[in-house]
């Protein structure tokens, strides 16, 4: 019981970073941009968060520092993709290398600096509920707001005018803009969010996973969430289920590479990839016909005037 | 009502819109020019002008999605400046789309919420589209998304979306070209009756005989210009086709034609649709001769894709003989294959479907010639044919472009429709389908489409031509046929058939049922 209670939190703690990143890019792809510089904004996030951190010694102004970060990374994206109509692709992977090589120069400062984690929430009587309550009342605030977040996402996206406005955008920009949408103002606010939210998904790591910054430390997490996105068919509720699959499938392996089992441990640490892609091209079969595939997904536009 | 001014409108009273002078201007290219025009309340005004002759620019204009170069708008004698559509709907400006300003993955109340402006409640919207759509005969599910719609339905969608902003001036880009002749009727009362509550209505069309039927007033441009105004019921149709064109457009003429082998048969097809809101094939037969022009008719999305789709070999058949092209079963054969039978096929899509946007016109003009012999030689592609072969379909077609072989998507949608429609003829095909041949062309070149087509059937070919224009079918082709929910009537003589009982069929009734039995065996 205790060892199932204690994978639960770990799988917990490994998917909530992909989830925000996921989240973010989502809505930034279905306004029909497609960043691919995740991994950098992450990195930079984590960074700039550790360093918020380490000099305030508050979680919060850490949290804001590296959304802040991921936003500044997402406007240099913006203004090459949306104002000068740069390929998109390309730009999204020049950002993520720069990215990896600023976080080095401004992590140098801080690296092997411990700091403490954030704290996990405590309600005396149900966090102390023998199994299960420490599951449900005794996470950290990124994990409830990780949650909080895909459901803010959802509803935003269908149950708001503004949020419609965003899907048409990313779905035909032209008849968008022959309506009258301002489709690159539209564009830049979902890019800036998904760079928010990339820079909390990096600062999430250093603030609650573990209490210190190593260049690289994203390790690929910015390109599993942009997997996630696409196996997700760009629907916020396959998003959470994929990014905790993935994260409890990476945890589980681990554990059952610990406990010896004679499967190569390189075809064990493929099954966190393996599993998620069956499960969601599995559901994406499921459904009848049709693509949720913003149609617009990383074509430029430029208003003809 | 005072007949002293237009419309019948008091004569101290201001037109609702005028432009003066308004000009629009690309680097040296003149889209519109000078163009003086007024739009008056209680009036049906028909833009009349061949593709490129700045129709959609003025509208574009009027629409506040261009700004003009010079000139000014005035709505009800005040100066008028748009920034953008949504100030041109604050003051009653409405507009339908030619090509669709439409969403494919929203539903069709998403679609309908981004055409409107207000706070409204989404519920609320849905409602009163059910509502507006009810009252102008227009059906409609809000729940559906739109890329399980056929063209004609999309229309309505763009239709009902322009009404639910209560319009005071209504524009309309060639609203009809999908509609049956009863729907397009419906869609007239409609417009008759928006005249009738005061509202304005501007309407472009390439059909003359509505134009002179439905519209109060035509405004007349010509390459940017506008060249005439007049009052289109004191003209007639070859007039008004004379100031469009500026020359004389030719008459169709029949050439006598001979029928020989069957060279395209269906079998009982039956079809059950990929899609799940496809329609499904029910027992389609039909036998064409060489040198036979058969015409299928039908309302948009009754199966006519699905059709389409099955004779190509972009869906494949089980029972291989259920399509015999030449005499060889073809139902389990490639596209290539059937092409190679000589079999061609041009699809209702110009753009994506029938040539790739972004290549070049000699790439797609070798994507459906491969299969033929000369374009490719060892499997290395003879360039200088296949630019031969474009030149040749420009100048047969009168194909317009800046360049020599430019981008497919750069075209004008009618000359890029000449030019598909040429590609494939001038293969001199055994068997050509073609879907919607003249759809979005002009009246000059839809002449040049059609008298190919029957100078290809006069050669021997078997054409089939799937159209939802009655007057295009009947001008053209030796028998009718008619689809409805996926099930083929027998066909009619064309020179026997009526319009009222093609109508009728459409509507999937069937008129005189021994009449048409009896026909379809002649």
């Amino acid at each position: 019981m205790e060892l199932v209670e204690a994978i639960i939190l770990s799988v917990l703690a490994a998917s909530t970073p992909l989830l925000i990143a996921a989240t973010g890019e989502l809505v930034t792809e279905r306004s029909g941009v497609l960043n691919l510089g995740v991994e950098g904004m992450m990195i930079m996030g984590a960074a700039c968060g550790l360093g918020g951190t380490w000099l305030t010694g508050s979680i919060i102004v850490g949290a804001l520092c590296g959304m802040i970060a991921g936003m500044l990374l997402s406007l240099i994206f913006a203004t090459m993709t949306l104002g000068l109509a740069v390929n998109q692709v390309a730009t999204g992977l020049a950002l993520t290398i720069f990215g990896i090589g600023l976080s080095g120069l401004i992590g140098a400062g801080f690296v092997g600096e411990r700091i403490a984690t954030a704290p996990h929430l405590h309600l005396p009587s149900p966090t102390d509920v023998p199994f299960g309550g420490r599951i449900l009342f005794g996470q950290d605030g990124f994990v409830y707001l990780s949650l909080a977040l895909i459901v803010a996402v959802r509803w935003f996206l269908y149950r708001t005018r503004a949020g419609l406005v965003l899907r048409a955008c990313g779905d035909n920009h032209v008849s968008a803009h022959a309506l009258g949408y301002p489709v690159l103002r539209i564009r830049l606010l979902a890019t800036m969010f998904g760079g928010a939210c990339a820079g909390l998904a990096g600062a999430y790591l250093p603030l609650a996973y573990t209490p210190f910054f190593i260049p690289g430390m994203t390790a690929g997490r910015g390109w599993i969430a942009l997997a996630l996105v696409v196996f997700a068919s760009w629907l916020p509720g396959r998003l959470v289920i994929g990014a905790y699959l993935f994260g409890a499938v990476s945890i589980l392996q681990l554990h059952a590479q610990g406990a010896g089992i004679g499967i190569p441990s390189q075809f064990m640490s493929a099954l966190p990839y393996l599993a998620t892609v069956i499960v969601l091209v599995a559901l994406s079969r499921a459904r009848s016909g049709g693509s949720t595939t913003p149609a617009s997904l990383g074509t430029v536009f430029v208003p003809d005037r | 009502m005072s007949e002293t001014t237009p419309g019948g409108s008091p004569p101290d009273a201001k037109p609702l819109l005028q432009t003066i002078g308004l000009t629009k201007r690309y680097g040296t290219f003149l889209a519109n020019d000078g163009i003086d025009t007024e739009i008056w309340p209680r009036q049906i005004h028909a833009l009349l002008g061949e593709n490129g002759a700045g129709k959609s620019t003025l509208v574009k204009l009027i629409y506040g999605l261009l700004q003009p170069s010079a000139g000014e708008m005035r709505w009800e004698g005040h100066v008028m400046v748009l920034a953008g559509p949504a100030q041109a709907r604050a003051r009653g400006i409405g507009m339908v789309f030619q090509h669709f300003s439409l969403f494919d993955n929203l539903t069709v109340a998403e679609n309908v919420a981004l055409g409107l402006d207000g706070k409204e409640s989404f519920k609320d919207i849905s409602a009163r589209l059910r509502e507006v759509s009810r009252l102008y005969g227009l059906p409609l599910d809000p729940k559906r998304e739109v890329w399980q719609l056929s063209v004609g339905e999309r229309q309505r969608i763009e239709i009902v979306r322009a009404l639910m902003q209560n319009p005071r001036f209504l524009i309309l880009d060639e609203p009809t070209s999908v509609l049956t002749p009863q729907e397009a009727d419906q869609l007239f009362a409609v417009l008759e009756r928006l005249k009738a509550e005061g509202r304005a209505i501007l309407y472009i069309s390439h059909k003359l005989d509505e134009v002179k039927r439905l519209c109060d007033t035509a405004t007349i441009l010509r390459t940017g210009r506008k060249v005439a105004t007049c009052s289109p019921k004191a003209e007639t149709a070859g007039s008004l086709a004379r100031m469009m064109v500026g020359t004389e457009i030719k008459e169709i003429r029949a050439a006598t034609r001979a029928a020989r082998m069957p060279r395209l048969v269906v079998n009982h097809l039956d079809l059950v649709p990929d899609d799940p809101h496809g329609v499904r094939l029910d027992d389609v037969s039909l036998e064409l001769k060489g040198g036979e022009i058969l015409g299928m008719a039908g309302v948009a999305g009754n199966g006519q894709d699905e059709l389409f789709a099955a004779l190509s070999g972009e869906r494949l058949v089980e029972q291989s003989n259920a399509i015999v092209i030449e005499g060889i079963a073809a139902g389990a054969l490639s596209i290539t294959a059937r092409r190679r039978l000589g079999a061609a096929f041009v699809p209702e899509e110009r753009l994506g479907h029938g040539t790739a946007p972004r290549m070049k016109l000699s790439d797609n003009t070798l994507l459906t010639g491969h299969a033929a012999p000369g374009m490719v030689r060892h499997g290395f592609v003879d360039t200088q044919r296949v630019l031969a072969a474009v030149d040749r379909i420009t100048e047969s077609f009168d194909v317009r472009k800046a360049r020599r072989d430019p981008e497919a998507a750069s075209l004008s949608g009618g000359n890029l429709q000449k030019f598909v429609v040429g590609r494939e003829i001038l293969q001199n095909p055994g068997v050509l389908v073609v879907s919607q041949p003249t759809w979005g062309v002009d009246a000059g070149a839809a002449t040049v489409i059609r008298q190919a087509l029957l100078d290809l059937a006069a050669g021997g070919t078997a054409v089939l031509v799937i159209s939802q224009d009655l007057d295009e079918l009947i001008e053209i082709t030796d028998r009718i046929a008619v689809m409805f929910h996926g099930r083929l009537s027998a066909s009619l003589k064309t020179a026997d058939a009526t319009r009222e009982q093609l109508g009728l069929l459409m509507g999937g009734s069937h008129p005189g049922q021994e009449d048409t039995a009896h026909a379809a065996r002649a």
